[in-house]
């Protein structure tokens, strides 16, 4: 493929995304201001609850507000950026020359903005969902002129998720170097493979879902209401994409901090075959446990106790994750710059979520937990010090070779030890209020659950503050302040993306490059 | 980092400082509560017993790497080891996760089942959810109403006349008609909803269940304790999400049935409704009687025929004729001459065991009454362990 096949200058550039950098340039710009945004709604969600009372917005805003939360994050901040990261580096990482289908990247890049502006606008022609992001009938349904944009907006990003997918998959599937042998690749390209495969999975049953629900609206049909139609079926159609998404959501989490902890423990990662059974096994098990999220709605007991040995079930390959990470570390010679920092706390945070999670796994209990803090508290556990702390590892982690100069190591630590600890402040007592008994989604509470969420305000709004430490800390190594990187600025680092120079060229890997087994995540 | 630590233990002070500073009304409630049901109280040892166990390895796991992080460092001039995998140890913490699993999921099943058994309630209530409020049927005693947010706590929500919400009791966990129910009695609850999904929910009593349209779903509970208790609705259901509590009054008998009576509705005979908690039968002891009144009877005969004849004719009495197990419901042993019936139980019969040697006279006796009088069948008469001596 030549390069000069695709418009590679002035907005043409930006419009096809040829380049896979630029490509992941775009996902990753996009889904910044996604977190802006997003983060934006739960400071405005944040405010509402300092007190008891109505101070802010009127609960009906506020649920709307709760919808579009979740969605902008989920769809907007975390798939978007971990979709960039893919884009930005696995060409580069399995030493390809780019994407397998290049002029693919900028309209199905492009879908994106569109759905997200079009969710953006819902308020304001009649009114979002209140609904959360589970959009739940019969409550949907009474929703105004905005629906159809809605269920477009949803149906546009789960074909633009699929096709980015597709992409991904074919990439590391069949672009690999010579000698970058499947067991032998970053583990960030092993649950890439899995995390493509459940999109693909997923985002039909998604769209379909919401097309029915269009139906019902707009055709006249009753899949969920009316005599023959069950609210029920929704939720199963639902779980059936949102289990899956749980893990699309965390897995190319699981592959940065892979690749970040033996980076800086100068070792290789322990097990690296039972982390990629690992990977596959909770892949699979993904799509057997989607009803432990319905505990509540009276199924039958036989199937109760299926979802609940399932769910227990998945939390063995997780730890499979956990306890590799840990013997990784152990008898390295490790140092604590801010990747490895985050990558660290991300294994010690995402383990607590993991744990809300499996004591959430029995049925009879979590007819307690179901709805309450707890749960925000379990699931903000495993995408925020999880998810999202995996990210910001991998962009100090990986800034340095896009930009050619260093960060800054001292702002970085500040804004490590600042995000470490507003960020239990903030979701830790939520596991205490779910307890006490405050459900979920609620714009007023009783006053006994006054002071937490005074607590959890505060550090909502530190923790936010802090990250303005982080920008300027990238937005300085974006226009080129700093000291200079060499090629391989991590003395432990493997892998191809350190034998080109820094910063990087804006191709690489035109031919394929000679692998030497000492840059393989596996060398035998 | 040093100098960092000494920044987060600012940070940290600042939110402290903040948070405890208007603490007017400060509950700081931290766990679940054991509530006020032998179920709750089931459902607390679970999550305690889990919480143990995620923290013990937990705390294992960050203490292997606190040593790494504080030993392993390239600043001690360590240099990194080279080993990469190790199969015993990687079979090792695959397999013992499935042990510790296994031992907390036994338990766990056995409470859901007990919270899956709707049958035999002694006041049915069939509970309606609406936008925004609960409305409540007691279809045996004819009684109807419906439950809203309270006067006040609506008030305070609104600021009317500058009404605060720490200026009324119970903020939001107030209604204007409590749902009122008998202490001791269990309680069945038919669960729907008219409109969008919602979920009736009161900690101290049990979990929630969802309301959903065109459904009705069933959830019991057996309140120990006289008492008030408050929950809400927990499922999104639009905009007065916040505004549906729900207060369950759990009073004494002699008080519901006085309820009922003002209500308007027809009250239950008194002996309906049980006086105090159903003791835990002592199985032991009553196995070792020479005699048994007839409740003791049947309560230790179900013990015994669940625990040993159901495998083979079911717990129903109905058998299974594909593999040879006869019905006990209407057969002819179990409604015919009752000395015949305990002959075959001590001495067996073709497939069926011999129970003599396992079962004291008090046992096949109570297994005898128990299976002429249960199991669909009402013969009326009953065994006594003098009779089962004779026979032996």
């Amino acid at each position: 493929m030549k390069g000069s096949a695709y418009p590679a200058d002035g907005w043409r550039r930006w419009l096809w995304l040829a380049n896979h950098k630029d490509a992941g340039t775009a996902y990753l710009v996009l889904a910044a201001s996604m977190f802006l945004v997003g983060s934006s709604l739960s400071l405005v969600i944040r405010s509402e609850l300092f007190a008891p009372g109505i101070q802010v917005v009127d609960p009906a805003v506020y649920n709307q507000i709760v919808t579009l939360h979740g969605l902008i994050m989920i769809f907007g901040g975390i798939m978007a950026a971990f979709v960039g990261f893919a884009n930005m580096m696995l060409p580069v990482m399995l030493g390809a020359g780019g994407l397998w289908a290049r002029r693919a990247s900028g309209p199905v890049f492009w879908m994106l903005p569109v759905a997200f502006a079009a969710l953006l606008v819902t308020p304001f022609i009649g009114g979002a969902p209140q609904t959360g992001w589970t959009m739940y009938p019969p409550l949907i349904m009474q929703t105004g002129p905005a629906l159809p944009v809605f269920i477009a907006a949803v149906c546009l990003t789960t074909v633009s998720g699929f096709l980015s997918s597709a992409n991904i998959l074919a990439t590391i599937v069949a672009r690999r170097a010579p000698g970058m042998a499947m067991l032998r690749m970053p583990l960030f390209a092993w649950t890439w493979v899995v995390t493509a495969f459940l999109i693909m999975a997923v985002m039909p049953v998604l769209a379909g879902t919401m097309l029915m629900l269009g139906a019902d609206r707009y055709l006249g049909t009753g899949f969920f209401g009316g005599p023959d139609g069950s609210a029920l079926l929704y939720q199963h159609l639902f779980w059936t994409f949102g289990h899956p998404e749980v893990y699309i959501m965390v897995l190319p989490a699981f592959g940065l901090v892979s690749t970040i902890i033996p980076s800086f423990a100068r070792k290789r990662l322990f097990g690296y075959t039972s982390m990629v059974y690992a990977t596959l096994s909770i892949g699979l098990l993904s799509f057997i446990v989607w009803s432990h999220h319905m505990f509540t709605t009276g199924q039958p007991l036989a199937a109760e106790m299926f979802f609940m040995f399932s769910t227990m079930i998945i939390s063995v390959p997780t730890g499979v994750k956990v306890f590799n990470w840990v013997a990784t570390m152990w008898r390295g010679a490790m140092t604590f710059e801010t990747p490895m920092l985050f990558a660290t706390a991300f294994v010690v945070m995402f383990m607590i979520g993991g744990f809300s999670g499996l004591m959430s796994s029995l049925a009879p209990v979590d007819f307690q937990y179901h709805d309450t803090y707890f749960v925000v508290a379990h699931f903000h556990y495993v995408l925020v010090p999880g998810s999202l702390f995996a990210m910001m590892a991998a962009l100090y982690y990986w800034m340095p070779k896009w930009t050619g100069v260093m960060y800054s190591e001292t702002l970085g630590q500040i804004h490590f030890w600042w995000s470490v600890v507003t960020i239990n402040v903030l979701f830790f007592p939520m596991h205490f209020l779910g307890l006490a008994g405050m459900p979920r989604r609620i714009a007023d509470y009783s006053t006994q659950f006054t002071d937490f969420n005074q607590m959890i305000s505060i550090a909502a709004g530190l923790f936010f503050a802090g990250q303005l430490i982080f920008v300027f800390n990238m937005a300085r190594s974006l226009v080129r302040r700093g000291a200079p990187a060499s090629a391989r600025p991590w003395e432990g680092a493997r892998g191809l993306e350190w034998i080109v120079a820094s910063p990087w060229p804006h191709d690489t890997f035109a031919t394929p490059p000679r692998v030497e087994a000492c840059e393989l995540a596996k060398p035998d | 980092m040093s100098r960092a630590g000494l920044i987060a233990g600012l940070v940290m002070g600042l939110v402290m400082g903040l948070a405890a500073s208007p603490a007017a009304y400060a509950e700081w409630q931290m766990n679940l509560s054991p509530g006020a049901t032998a179920m709750t109280h089931q459902v607390w040892d679970l999550h305690t017993a889990m919480l143990i166990i995620c923290a013990t390895i937990a705390i294992g796991v960050v203490a292997v790497m606190g040593w790494s992080i504080a030993r392993h460092r390239k600043s001690r001039g360590v240099r990194p080891a080279e080993f990469h995998e190790s199969i015993g140890i990687e079979i090792a913490w695959t397999v013992l996760p499935f042990i510790v699993l296994a031992a907390i999921a036994i338990p766990a099943a056995s409470t859901l089942v007990s919270l899956y058994d709707t049958d035999a309630a002694d006041v049915h209530i069939e509970i309606t959810g609406h936008q925004w409020l609960w409305e409540y049927r007691y279809p045996d005693a004819g009684v109807h109403f419906y439950s809203r947010l309270a006067a006040d706590s609506r008030r305070a929500e609104l600021g009317v006349d500058g009404t605060r919400p720490q200026d009324v009791a119970h903020y939001l966990r107030d209604v204007d008609n409590p749902l009122v129910v008998p202490v001791h009695a269990k309680i069945g609850l038919s669960i729907t909803s008219a409109d969008v999904i919602h979920s009736w929910w009161v900690p101290a009593l049990g979990g929630k269940k969802d309301a959903i349209p065109g459904r009705i779903n069933k959830k019991w509970f057996t309140a120990d304790k006289i008492g008030t208790y408050r929950g809400q609705c927990a499922e999104l259901c639009g905009r007065g999400h916040a505004f549906m509590p729900i207060v369950v009054k759990v009073v004494s008998k002699a008080d519901y049935l006085a309820w009922l009576k003002a209500r308007g509705g027809r009250g239950p005979a008194a002996d309906d409704l049980p006086d105090a908690p159903a003791a835990p039968a002592d199985f032991d002891a009553l196995a070792a009687r020479d005699t048994l009144s007839r409740d003791e009877a049947m309560t230790l005969g179900k013990h015994v025929y669940n625990g040993l004849c159901s495998a083979c004719h079911q717990r129903d009495g109905s058998g299974l004729a594909a593999a040879g197990y006869p019905a006990l419901t209407g057969s002819d042993v179990a409604t015919g001459p009752i000395a015949d019936h305990i002959d075959q139980v001590i001495y067996g019969k073709n497939a069926m065991p011999a129970f003599g040697g396992q079962l004291t006279d008090a046992e096949i006796a109570a297994v005898v009454t128990y299976e002429r009088n249960a199991l669909g069948n009402a013969v009326g008469d009953e065994a006594s362990p003098k009779q089962v001596e004779d026979l032996r």
